[in-house]
């Protein structure tokens, strides 16, 4: 499905480079949930804007369903700790915007925008304008909002990053159950471990910028998976430490 | 630039409505009217006595005649024919002013190419005093109404240019990212995400412009013209006539006051409307 290839990105600050990503491959499957962890700056976000086509890789090639992304990736969802709602929109049509811009009729757009409003749980929250939204809101509004959208694949940068640990296992909830029914393909990036692990079916651990692949590890938990209990098991305790001794060096390199 | 100042004026001005005001300790509501009030009677009755008694009347007049100047205007009606002019200058000078500003601002503001060609020229032409443009104006357009309506114009389009220029280059590029990946085309990412985005700062521009149209109109009628009260009070002067200026500075500050209130209710309709309000 998404294909990375020895891609490299540097970018010029005045007269210094800085390299972001050095030499990073990875192939995602086809409804698979990969996350990729690593310590904050180092590069992971690049990686998200590369495969959105927003940034094109210095080196390397990125390939979406057999052609090089070149442009804008308009087969892709992207959702940021920053929820990107349009404030002067309320919920309703804020969902309905991908609709909207696709040239749907106002009465069929409502319709089904408050009908995935209701499928993330935000009923009665329609007319609200995302200031009055509450974080989970919020983030629960971009995701009808792509799922409006059709969106084959979603972008996660750091999502949850700002709710609590009760609202975040939530979301893990909602994110599974919709990945799930839409048969989406989910690329997560994130600094938090028991996230990664809840989440993925894949786990790549990055280094430090430039952000290079260090570590796969595949996790075989069964899904449906309990977002709430499945932290509990034997295999969830030995994949996360496998990650996490990993993971340290990173952390303690950067404390030398 | 000093674009922000729209935006520190709307604050201010917000401020001053707040109901934090109104909690301030010491006098309010209809005690200070009624302070206000009596001010007001001490400066007219202040400015009655010292009048012919310590400065000469011909220099500041009195408010006994400035009264009796306004009351002959209005009874002989000459005076609406004066006001209706300046009015209408005002508001088409800040229409013309205000759509072109916004037109230009935009169309800078997502034309990185156009905007670098045109900024040293742009730049000068602000810099440039615009009342300096009045004699070409009048060469131009004649002595009639449209030399004023061209100077309140440009007194208007660049404070409104620059407030749009400043907010569609302050518009958030991940909400303009976001609608490219939901396949919105060019045009629809200006309509859609830019100029909404763009609109407080749109609005804060229309606001602080509103008085430079009426000092554009005034301006252009003391200028050249045979009405408008910026003539009148050209005139008033020339033949010296302190009683009339006077009555027709006053005529002036309450159209001023009347536009800013107009100002007042249009901003909060718009906060309604969520145009303006985040």
């Amino acid at each position: 499905m998404i294909d990375i290839r020895h891609v490299s990105k540097s970018f010029h600050k005045r007269d210094a480079v800085v390299d972001a990503v050095r030499d990073m491959n990875l192939t995602v499957e086809r409804q698979e949930i990969v996350a990729v962890i690593g310590p904050s700056g180092c590069g992971k976000s690049t990686l998200l804007n590369m495969i959105a086509g927003l940034y094109a890789p210095t080196r390397g090639h990125i390939v979406y369903k057999g052609a090089a992304v070149k442009d804008v990736n308009t087969d892709v969802g992207y959702m940021t700790q920053k929820d990107n709602l349009l404030p002067w929109r309320n919920v309703r049509d804020n969902v309905a915007f991908p609709l909207e811009l696709a040239g749907v009729g106002k009465a069929e757009r409502a319709r089904r925008a408050d009908q995935v409003i209701a499928h993330v749980g935000l009923e009665g929250f329609e007319d609200r304008f995302p200031s009055e939204l509450s974080g989970g809101m919020r983030k629960r509004a971009c995701l009808a909002r792509m799922l409006l959208y059709g969106a084959e694949t979603a972008l996660l940068d750091e999502p949850f990053a700002a709710l609590d640990a009760q609202l975040k296992l939530a979301m893990h909830d909602l994110v599974l159950r919709l990945a799930d029914e839409n048969k989406q393909t989910v690329v997560l990036v994130t600094h938090d471990l028991m996230e990664a692990v809840t989440l993925a079916d894949r786990v790549l651990v990055c280094t430090r910028r430039p952000a290079t692949v260090a570590l796969e590890q595949r996790i075989d938990l069964k899904r449906p998976r309990d977002v709430l209990n499945v932290r509990f098991s034997n295999e969830f305790k030995e994949f996360y430490d496998a990650l996490w001794e990993r993971l340290r060096l990173e952390y303690h390199e950067d404390r030398v | 630039m000093t674009v922000p100042d729209g935006k520190l004026d709307q604050a201010a001005v917000l401020d001053e409505a707040s109901p934090a005001r109104a909690s301030l300790p010491g006098i309010s509501g209809w005690p200070m009217l009624l302070c206000q009030v009596a001010l007001g009677i001490l400066v007219l009755l202040v400015w009655q006595g010292a009048s012919g008694r310590l400065v000469d009347n011909f220099f500041i007049s009195n408010p006994i005649d400035v009264a009796v100047r306004l009351y002959g205007w209005t009874m002989d009606g000459s005076i609406f024919r004066h006001i209706g002019a300046t009015v209408y200058a005002t508001a088409m000078g800040f229409f013309i002013g205000a759509v072109g500003g916004a037109i230009l601002g935009v169309w800078l503001g997502v034309s990185p190419f156009a905007s670098r060609l045109l900024s040293p020229y742009l730049n000068a032409l602000n810099a440039l005093p615009k009342v300096a443009l009045a004699p070409l104006f009048v060469l131009w357009f004649g002595l009639g109404l449209e030399s004023k309506i061209a100077l309140a114009a440009v007194l208007v389009l660049f404070l409104v240019f620059l407030n749009t220029f400043a907010g569609v280059r302050e518009v958030d590029q991940d909400l303009i990212d976001g609608a490219r990946l939901m396949r919105a085309t060019r045009a629809q990412v200006i309509a859609k995400v830019i100029i909404p985005s763009a609109m407080s700062w749109v609005f804060a521009g229309l606001k602080i412009s509103v008085p430079y149209a009426l000092i554009g109109a005034v301006l252009g009628e003391m200028i050249a013209a045979n009405r408008g009260l910026g003539y009148l009070v050209q005139f008033s002067g020339a033949q010296f006539d302190s009683a009339g200026v006077f009555a027709v500075l006053l005529v002036i500050a309450l159209l001023a006051v009347g536009l800013n209130f107009l100002v007042e209710i249009v901003q909060h309709r718009m906060e309604r409307w969520r145009i303006v309000g985040r």
